[in-house]
């Protein structure tokens, strides 16, 4: 560890390496010379790693979803301090269902966590997405599945910091690119994966675009899904494209739970279906 | 926006009938949206922020009489979902269950199979949701579709922006607001005939060099 040690005690990041101190930071790991899908996630079911679902709440116990490790409502008082609660409505409109089922179903052994930040009506609704997306953060989740983004230019700045907070802690943010030419947050920022849809059927289909600021691609179109009631529909959108590259995050971390979210993205893109021929 | 930036419009655009004039506009996009994806029938629900509640704007189609004017809570469903998140949803029962679409139900008895939501965004502001329900149900969904829906959207986000200023605008000139005194002195000098319009105009002039206002050229 280095020797520089904060005022408060606390031991400082390593801003630089001193030589002789290459060990260090020597990887755990040894990257093979073709990263391939089998290295990759290769008989991973996803176990242990925990997944948050920021979005309309998810129906706990519905078939295709299965058990939630918890569920949270966030609110916003009147001094602008963020409310957890336990959530006891389930899921709002039936989104975050989808998106927790298609999560599962790519990734069966991970743990489902929901962090609802809709329903509350509509006033307020960016704070409370930003709350929600910080009670996330201080959760620690390995992965944040968001398919949803905000217009508000206020709110941007927050985001990106949240966003930036979230890389450097190994908390991987997974957002929705905006299905219309406008301007939204925050699946914009690099610090997130950021992913729009293909057409494809096959959920493990991916494909690196290199014109970001989209950088994958996923299936989102035409997918039979988990929605609220216990139901089953069929939908399509980038909101639904995102669950599928976080199912696919998870069977990776699972694996290779040291990989940080650079590595993560670098599998990503080493095992996209138009760079590692899907292999 | 600002009573000033209301004014302008106000005077700008005329304003008596305009609402009327946007709100045809908003009712032939839905026709256009409608037939363009060959679906049972579109709206237009307009975002109510005081009471945080979505208003049926334009309707064509299935509910055409019913849904009208009709309001319901903005924070649920999945026109609540699509305003909350600005994003555009594509939605259908593939196994025809009869609580689907509850919101677009309630009220109505007509319950659509399936549903494309888009948000009206303009510029950082959501205005309300563009729906079109009942694709033909053969017809599966594609992304050409996604963008065509989102280019209606963009359209009628325009169409609703100039709808709301004509009424903010209407609103000055039925007297709401202490500026609402001159939008009524403009419109009744432009209203009077050329000699007094003349008349009037040089009195509005001086009237503006008193009170120390730029008049024009």
């Amino acid at each position: 560890m280095p020797e520089a040690v904060a005022h408060a005690g606390e031991t400082l990041p390593a801003w630089s390496l001193p030589k002789g101190e290459v060990d260090r930071i020597a990887l755990s790991m040894e990257w093979p010379e073709r990263v391939t899908r089998e290295w990759a996630w290769g008989g991973s079911q996803g176990e242990g790693v925990r997944v948050c679902i920021l979005d309309s709440g998810v129906e706990g116990g519905h078939p295709l979803v299965g058990e939630l490790e918890s569920a949270v409502s966030i609110t916003v008082g009147e001094g602008d301090e963020t409310i957890v609660t336990e959530d006891e409505l389930g899921d709002v409109s039936g989104h975050g269902t989808a998106c927790a089922g298609i999560v599962r179903s790519l990734a069966p052994g991970c743990s489902l966590s929901s962090v609802r930040v809709l329903g509350q009506g509509f006033k307020g609704s960016g704070n409370i997405l930003l709350a929600g997306l910080r009670h996330a953060v201080e959760e620690g989740y390995d992965l944040v599945n968001m398919s949803l983004s905000t217009t508000k230019k206020p709110f941007a700045a927050i985001l990106h910091e949240l966003a930036d907070s979230a890389y450097f802690r190994r908390t991987v943010l997974v957002a929705s690119a905006h299905n219309m030419p406008v301007e939204s947050y925050p699946w914009k920022f690099s610090s997130v994966i950021s992913v729009g849809s293909h057409e494809e059927p096959d959920p493990l289909t991916f494909f690196y675009n290199p014109s970001p600021p989209v950088e994958f691609f996923g299936r989102g179109v035409n997918v039979e899904v988990a929605w609220a009631g216990g139901r089953t529909v069929s939908v399509s959108g980038n909101s639904f494209a995102t669950p599928h590259l976080t199912g696919i995050c998870a069977l990776i971390l699972a694996k290779h739970p040291e990989l940080t979210p650079f590595q993560l993205k670098n599998v990503l893109y080493l095992t996209a279906s138009n760079v590692g021929r899907g292999e | 926006m600002t009573e000033e930036r209301d004014l302008r419009a106000a005077v700008a655009s005329g304003v008596v009938g305009s609402a009327e004039s946007f709100q045809a506009l908003l009712g032939a996009i839905v026709q256009v949206a409608r037939a363009i994806f060959g679906a049972k029938a579109s709206s237009i629900l307009l975002l109510d922020e005081e009471t945080d509640e979505l208003v049926f704007e334009a309707v064509v189609g299935e509910g055409e009489e019913s849904l009208l004017g009709m309001r319901f809570p903005a924070g649920h469903g999945i026109a609540g979902w699509v305003l909350a998140t600005r994003t555009p949803l594509v939605i259908e029962d593939v196994r025809k269950d009869p609580r689907f679409a509850a919101d677009v139900a309630e009220g109505t008895g007509y319950v659509p199979s399936g549903l494309m939501a888009a948000p009206l965004l303009h510029d950082e502001e959501i205005l309300g949701v563009l729906e079109v329900l009942d694709r033909p149900e053969n017809a599966r969904f594609s992304l050409q579709e996604m963008d065509l829906l989102g280019l209606f959207a963009n359209q009628a986000a325009i169409a609703v922006d100039l709808l709301l200023r004509a009424r903010r605008a209407e609103r000055i000139l039925e007297g709401e607001g202490d500026l609402g005194v001159v939008a009524r002195l403009a419109s009744a000098v432009s209203a009077l005939e050329e000699e007094r319009r003349e008349a009037g105009m040089r009195l509005l002039h001086d009237l503006a060099g008193t009170l120390g206002a730029r008049t024009g050229p």
